[in-house]
């Protein structure tokens, strides 16, 4: 097992690294940094002092090189656009992603995982037929129609939530969380919920598929022809075998919902690592692009890291395989 | 009064068609301690049986009619309650395939205790102890320990042994066996019979024991009743139905079960079964097309196989002495002779089908030789130098469903290798080749214009034969062609073999699990064990004295059949 674990760090590794690559020698190509940095009456001598110290003059691998050492240590060095260190930039706003991305995985596993077994087991009840054809609206509308139609209804309309922003955040340490909090939890529910409708959907039907593929199986057959009780059979037997790929997925969309974080931090001015990635864009703020996509990666990496190790616990096959 | 009763028993599948009958007006009974076999070949209803007695027919399948008793009370309107209460408790139930009837996430021991303590409400210290116990009743050793493993870990027959095990948890007063050893080898098969024999004995457990082969029946029940067509034809004591049957259908299943003890010219065929097939015309090598273009010849031997060595590897390693490699054929020599049919006959993992696909080049070989019409097969190096030996040589593979593309028409399947050797001169006359094909293999040119799933096992292999015959091929490798289908199906598609072989001059390796097939197929066999070959011998003469112990034990473990109708295939061959 330990080999296999180290075998997964070591390709972790060579991902990061390639993503690195590519998002450096990307940035090369988004136009020049110094026009949006500098007002109009700077001399050609100003722009060219700034290029060097920036080192925008140096060679690419001398630049890439730089930029390597200096992530190794967690500096990504300052913004273009505020003159503040990236990383604490990030550090900022990650605690509003995250809590983000943690609520409507919540959301998502809480709503996907009981709907699919449910829809699963009683396949030709009405309730799941009605279930099935509402999901499928979670995965034909794009995310930000969901969110300013939700905007619209419940704080328009309704106004029972907040509209934007993030209220009600009390500082823990150097995390400023919002979930303690009942305007908090008023102002995380909205961008949360549009954010996992899409998961809600995909998660419900790959459960349902796959649960509908273990009962036909004859080992839950032979379970029922020992006796034993359909609710044991449907969550002891069957649910547990449907875990391995269903946590695959699960691994892989929780990566996705911090990259679609970009679209609903973005209806919602949610203050969090997506928006600043699309201020960034604006400005062309490479440190900070090239600093948001290896977070972003390095939670994927991880994200696959853990999927990996909990095969290992759920399915008593892949450890004798790695055994010996 | 008998221990498990059932009167008139009717079982209905409603489809969008209409009604479907699995099992129509049967009634069965079986006595504690008594082996009750229920045969008959797929699609007669006799798993339905089985699945209507405890209540567990897959929906929308409903007992339309009659009674089932338990030593005299009547189950069949129980509630859902009442009936898992009965489930597993009183009627214990095994299923075919062992490898797939296990929770694989769960240990052994969570699914004995839990089936345990579900019914006889132990404490975990007294279910622990039945389950250790069981485990060494149904012949694990070291139970203690092995409880303690996920089924992955265990072989297939010893996985049947601890479907076994689950099935007695509760001391069951009747078991209901699906086809238990169907999937087992030929030796795991002999020592689960017996075990199964033991425990009914010992316990006064009634079994209704459900299979399709004739040899488990001669070997083990007490009792036979015969299924065709969802009805039940004939009923009684084993020796009787075997021996002197009754009912036309029972004589014609008898009769096309291959013979371990005499060699036969032809399979007996009894029109009753199925008439599809045997209406083709013979073949007249010298006009045909098959026949043209049969010139270059490779002298006497056709195919000869020297220190043939395959391996795969199990674990890779950067480092090569680290890497782990599974022998999965080792150092195999052998040849085969212009028109002989040699066959290969050893258990599953033997290494037979990888020598098959090693010959075919599916599988590149680590070392040794393979001479092919008079070239050496490894030394090949060009792509359109293979193709020359590709079209001389066709394979036609076990499952008959996984080996025909769902989404292309039999005429196109069949048509393809033509094209692609470019044997034809244009489409009207691949179209003609590809009828009388089917013509031959007795399917009717009709069939040209459907697609694989209309047909059935039996009549898909025969699309097997007839693509492998596209190429006008002079060696057919057969890897286990019938295993997958009935007996009087596989009986019709060994004689269809048979007069190709014999109109076409056709060279063949023949593959088998199955010695009374392999006796009546093959000219010469090799036995294998481990990716060894131990014995090459005429059939005649491996039958009647084999060499190598491996041999003797593998002829020992043949169903034996004495008790079978000799007149009656004595009668069949001379009307024959």
């Amino acid at each position: 097992m330990i080999t296999y674990i180290a075998r997964r760090m070591l390709q972790a590794l060579v991902v990061m690294a390639a993503v690195s690559f590519i998002s450096f020698s990307l940035f090369n190509y988004v136009g020049d940094p110094v026009d949006n940095m500098v007002g109009q009456e700077a001399t050609l001598e100003d722009r060219q002092r700034i290029r060097e110290v920036l080192g925008l003059e140096d060679p690419f691998f001398v630049q890439y090189a730089r930029f390597m050492q200096n992530a190794l240590q967690g500096e990504f060095g300052l913004s273009y656009r505020t003159k503040r260190s990236v990383t604490e930039m990030i550090a900022e706003r990650i605690p509003a992603t995250l809590e983000l991305v943690f609520v409507s995985a919540l959301i998502a596993l809480g709503l996907g995982i009981p709907l699919g077994v449910f829809t699963g087991i009683n396949r030709t009840s009405w309730i799941s037929k009605a279930v099935l054809t509402v999901s499928l609206v979670g995965v034909s509308l794009p995310t930000f129609i969901i969110g300013i139609s939700l905007i619209y209804i419940f704080a328009v309309n309704m106004g029972v939530l907040p509209s934007s922003g993030r209220a009600g955040t009390v500082a823990l340490g150097g995390w400023k969380t919002s979930l303690l909090t009942v305007d908090g939890w008023r102002s995380i529910l909205l961008p949360a919920l549009t954010l996992s409708l899409f998961q809600v959907t995909m998660i419900l039907r790959l459960v349902r598929a796959e649960m509908l593929e273990i009962m036909r199986t004859d080992f839950i057959k032979f379970a029922r022809a020992r006796g034993l009780p359909e609710n044991r059979i449907n969550y002891n037997h069957a649910l547990k075998n449907t875990l391995v790929p269903v946590i695959t997925i699960i691994g892989l969309n929780i990566g996705g919902l911090i990259a679609f974080s970009l679209i609903t931090e973005t209806v919602f001015q949610w203050p969090g690592t997506g928006l600043m990635f699309i201020q960034a864009v604006d400005f062309v703020d490479v440190p900070i692009m090239a600093a948001y996509l290896c977070f972003v990666a390095l939670i994927f990496v991880t994200i696959n890291l853990v999927v990996d190790i909990l095969y290992f616990v759920i399915d008593p096959r892949l450890r004798a395989e790695g055994g010996h | 009064m008998s221990l498990l009763e059932f009167k008139n028993m009717t079982v209905e599948f409603p489809t969008r068609r209409g009604v479907f009958t699995a099992v129509q007006d049967v009634s069965l009974s079986v006595d504690p301690g008594e082996i009750l076999g229920v045969v008959g070949e797929s699609g007669a209803g006799k798993s339905t049986i089985g699945n209507a007695v405890i209540g567990l027919l897959e929906p929308p399948g409903r007992l339309a009619g009659g009674e089932i008793y338990l030593k005299g009370s009547r189950i069949d309107n129980l509630d859902e309650d009442a009936l898992r209460a009965i489930r597993g408790k009183r009627i214990g139930m095994i299923f075919q395939d062992p490898l797939t009837s296990l929770d694989p996430l769960q240990t052994v021991e969570q699914q004995l205790m839990e089936t345990i303590q579900l019914h006889l409400k132990q404490s975990d210290e007294e279910a622990r102890a039945s389950a250790v116990s069981l485990l060494d009743r149904v012949g694990i050793p070291d139970p203690a320990i092995r409880i303690k493993q996920y089924p992955h870990q265990f072989s297939g027959g010893m996985r049947q042994r601890v479907v076994i095990a689950l099935a007695l948890c509760a001391d069951p007063e009747v078991i209901i066996a699906d086809e238990p050893t169907t999937a087992l080898d030929v030796s795991i098969q002999a020592q689960i019979l017996e075990l199964m024999r033991e425990l009914c004995r010992e316990r006064s457990v009634g079994m209704i024991l459900i299979t399709h082969d004739m040899g488990v029946i001669a070997d083990v029940t007490d009792r036979v009743a015969v299924m065709y067509r969802s009805r039940l034809v004939e009923e009684g004591p084993t020796e009787k139905i075997l021996g002197d049957p009754d009912h036309d259908y029972t004589k014609s299943l008898i009769s096309a079960v291959p013979r371990p003890d005499v060699r036969l010219a032809r399979f007996p065929v009894v029109e009753y079964i199925e008439s599809a097939g045997d209406r083709r015309d013979s073949i007249d090598v010298a006009t045909h097309w098959l026949g043209a273009g049969q010139t270059e010849s490779g002298g006497e031997t056709m195919l000869r196989v020297e220190d043939l060595h395959v391996r795969f590897l199990t674990k890779f390693s950067f480092l090569k002495k680290n890497r782990i490699y599974l022998d999965a054929v080792d150092r195999v020599s052998f040849d085969i002779r212009q028109g002989e049919v040699f066959g290969l006959v050893g258990e599953s993992g033997s290494g037979k089908s990888t020598i098959a696909r090693a010959i075919a080049g599916l599988y590149k070989p680590a070392g040794g030789h393979i001479h092919f019409a008079g070239a050496d097969l490894t030394e090949v190096r060009t792509e359109s130098e293979m193709d020359r030996y590709r079209r001389q040589m066709q394979m036609i593979f076990q499952d008959p469903f996984s080996s025909l593309n769902p989404r292309m028409k039999v005429l196109d399947i069949v048509a393809e290798p033509i094209r692609f050797h470019g044997l034809a001169s244009g489409g009207a006359e691949t179209r003609q080749i590809v009828m009388d094909l089917l013509e031959h293999v007795g399917l009717g040119a009709e069939a040209a214009r459907k697609y694989p799933h209309e047909f059935s096992g039996g009549q898909r292999q025969r699309i097997s034969i007839a693509r492998a015959l596209a190429t006008r091929p002079r060696f057919l490798i057969c890897d286990e062609p019938t295993s997958a289908l009935d007996v009087s199906i596989q009986a019709q598609i060994l004689n269809l073999l048979k007069d190709l072989q014999a109109e076409l001059g056709l060279t063949m390796l023949f593959i088998s699990h199955d010695l009374p097939v392999i006796r009546q197929m093959c000219d010469r066999v090799g036995v294998m064990r481990h990716g060894k070959l131990l014995e090459v011998a005429e059939t005649e003469t491996l039958f009647e004295s084999p060499q190598h112990e491996y041999s003797r034990h593998l002829l020992d473990l043949m169903p034996r059949l004495e008790v079978l109708s000799h007149e009656l295939i004595a009668g069949l061959e001379m009307a024959d």
